[in-house]
């Protein structure tokens, strides 16, 4: 019978959450890497036992875990994430320059077509790949060698590189997404990147055309129609018809149109995920209400989700990479709070249900479809 | 022979319980030690010391005979009881964070 594995991502360890397909009862293990703060896990979609982790602390630096059986057992692999020759500077917060510095891995994103090749997003803003299963790391230093590098600055969280998606037919094709710079892409397998930012408006930078500059926060795709991407920016909830050569804003009817993650339905293109979050200096959500909304009609118009979910008193966050889909029939989804929970609908959206509830913030999480 | 105690995190990821024990040396300094520490252990190669420039992360200190020693010059000898195996050199994480 087919079942869900999550990958969940925490500032004290990792764990890993199964289900069969009814996804009504879930086996929780872990912490595994007690006390280090994993964010991201990540599986790969051409082997299934094929885990990656990214673990750091700020005493030890950064260690990448790897599995192969599924996450029973880890081998710290390949740790150097040195920049491609002389790093240079971007600009800090002050507007001075600041030498390009590495802190962590934010996000694993293996390979489509091997198990042994997987990206990794870095802070300082960069783009790492491994192609022997995260022994070694090179540099795909064209994205941070843009004539704009010096211009990028860090968002509150760093100058972090959040958002790798890989296009599902040309693999040359590539989308990042680095706080505070804005969206880039590759069609050329990451040797020369561009920022894609054209139609976003952030109310700070007063060049309201300006080509990098801009917190994007998360960008997601539906595989069957990846050039249609859907982008949560700081404030505003974006959509791109062209692989992101132009962006407008389908915020619609939320609440709020602030907040951190966002995710596409497997199987329906047009229904994207949002959590509506306060404002960027109170990150909870509005009302202290918890609510998902879900857009049938690809933004625009949304509706509240809030059967299961808490709906007075509530003043979590949900962090970029804290919300993911599977690949059952009906899709689930699910997220993770910064007060560690991990909700799952197993309908879409419509009904959720706490599959634990104590865990520590919750970073990530990734849900990984079993056969 | 040299004992080195690590701290909790870097004993499960080196897979060790209590010290590391490591071959004697003539003249240990806190560079050999801890060139020989991470050639017994590779998993723990930028982990004390950044890769690259071999410089000490910044909340990592090094303790020996009681003393914090973590300013001493990295090529100067470690005292003759750490030297001897009497006493063990200490790496330490510093109390920061939650």
């Amino acid at each position: 019978m087919s079942g869900v594995r999550l990958l969940v991502g925490t500032r004290k360890g990792a764990f890993v959450l199964t289900s069969d397909g009814t996804r009504d009862d879930w086996n929780v293990e872990g912490p595994l890497f007690a006390g280090w703060e994993i964010y991201h896990l990540n599986a790969s979609p051409v082997d299934r036992d094929r885990l990656y982790a990214s673990q750091s602390t700020g005493w030890h630096g950064q260690v990448v875990q790897r599995s192969d059986d599924g996450g029973k057992t880890w081998e710290a692999v390949g740790n150097e994430f040195a920049y491609d020759g002389v790093p240079g500077t971007h600009q800090w917060y002050d507007g001075t320059q600041h030498p390009w510095e590495f802190a962590r891995v934010w996000h694993l994103e293996p390979s489509l077509t091997d198990a042994d090749t997987v990206f990794a997003g870095v802070e300082d803003a960069a783009l790492f790949r491994s192609v022997d299963g995260g022994q070694t790391w090179q540099e795909l230093s064209g994205l941070r060698a843009h004539e704009t590098g010096d211009q990028w600055q860090p968002g509150a969280g760093g100058l972090c590189l959040h958002t790798i998606l890989i296009h599902p037919q040309d693999p040359a094709r590539m989308f990042v997404a680095i706080s505070a710079a804005g969206a880039f892409r590759t069609d050329d397998g990451g040797e020369t990147w561009r920022p894609i930012n054209r139609g976003l408006r952030s109310g700070e930078l007063p060049d309201e055309d300006r080509e990098v500059g801009h917190c994007v926060h998360r960008i997601a795709m539906n595989a069957s129609r990846p050039d249609v991407l859907f982008m949560q920016k700081h404030w505003d909830v974006m959509r791109s018809d062209d692989g992101g050569e132009s962006w407008h804003e389908v915020s619609g009817n939320l609440p709020s149109d602030f907040g951190f993650p966002i995710a596409v339905h497997t199987h329906e293109p047009d229904t994207v995920y949002v959590v509506p979050i306060k404002s960027d200096s109170e990150h909870v959500p509005p009302e202290g209400k918890l609510r998902v909304y879900r857009s049938r009609t690809g933004g625009n118009e949304w509706e509240p989700l809030t059967d299961g979910l808490p709906q007075s008193h509530c003043y979590v966050n949900v962090l970029r990479d804290a919300m993911a889909v599977d690949g059952l029939d009906p899709g689930g989804v699910y997220f993770g709070t910064t007060g560690g929970q991990i909700y799952a609908s197993p309908d879409g959206g419509d009904s959720w249900t706490a599959i634990v509830r104590d865990l520590p913030a919750v970073l990530s999480v990734e849900a990984q479809t079993l056969p | 022979m040299i004992r080195v105690v690590l701290p909790q995190h870097l004993r499960t990821l080196a897979g060790v319980d209590g010290a590391v024990t490591l071959d004697a040396q003539e003249r240990p300094t806190q560079r050999t030690v801890l060139d020989a520490l991470e050639a017994s252990y590779p998993v723990l190669r930028g982990t004390i010391r950044d890769h690259g420039t071999a410089e000490r992360r910044a909340f990592i200190r090094f303790f020996a005979c009681g003393r914090d020693i973590t300013h001493e010059p990295a090529d100067d000898p470690l005292p003759d009881e750490v030297a001897s195996g009497a006493e063990p050199f200490r790496v330490v994480g510093a109390m920061a964070g939650g």
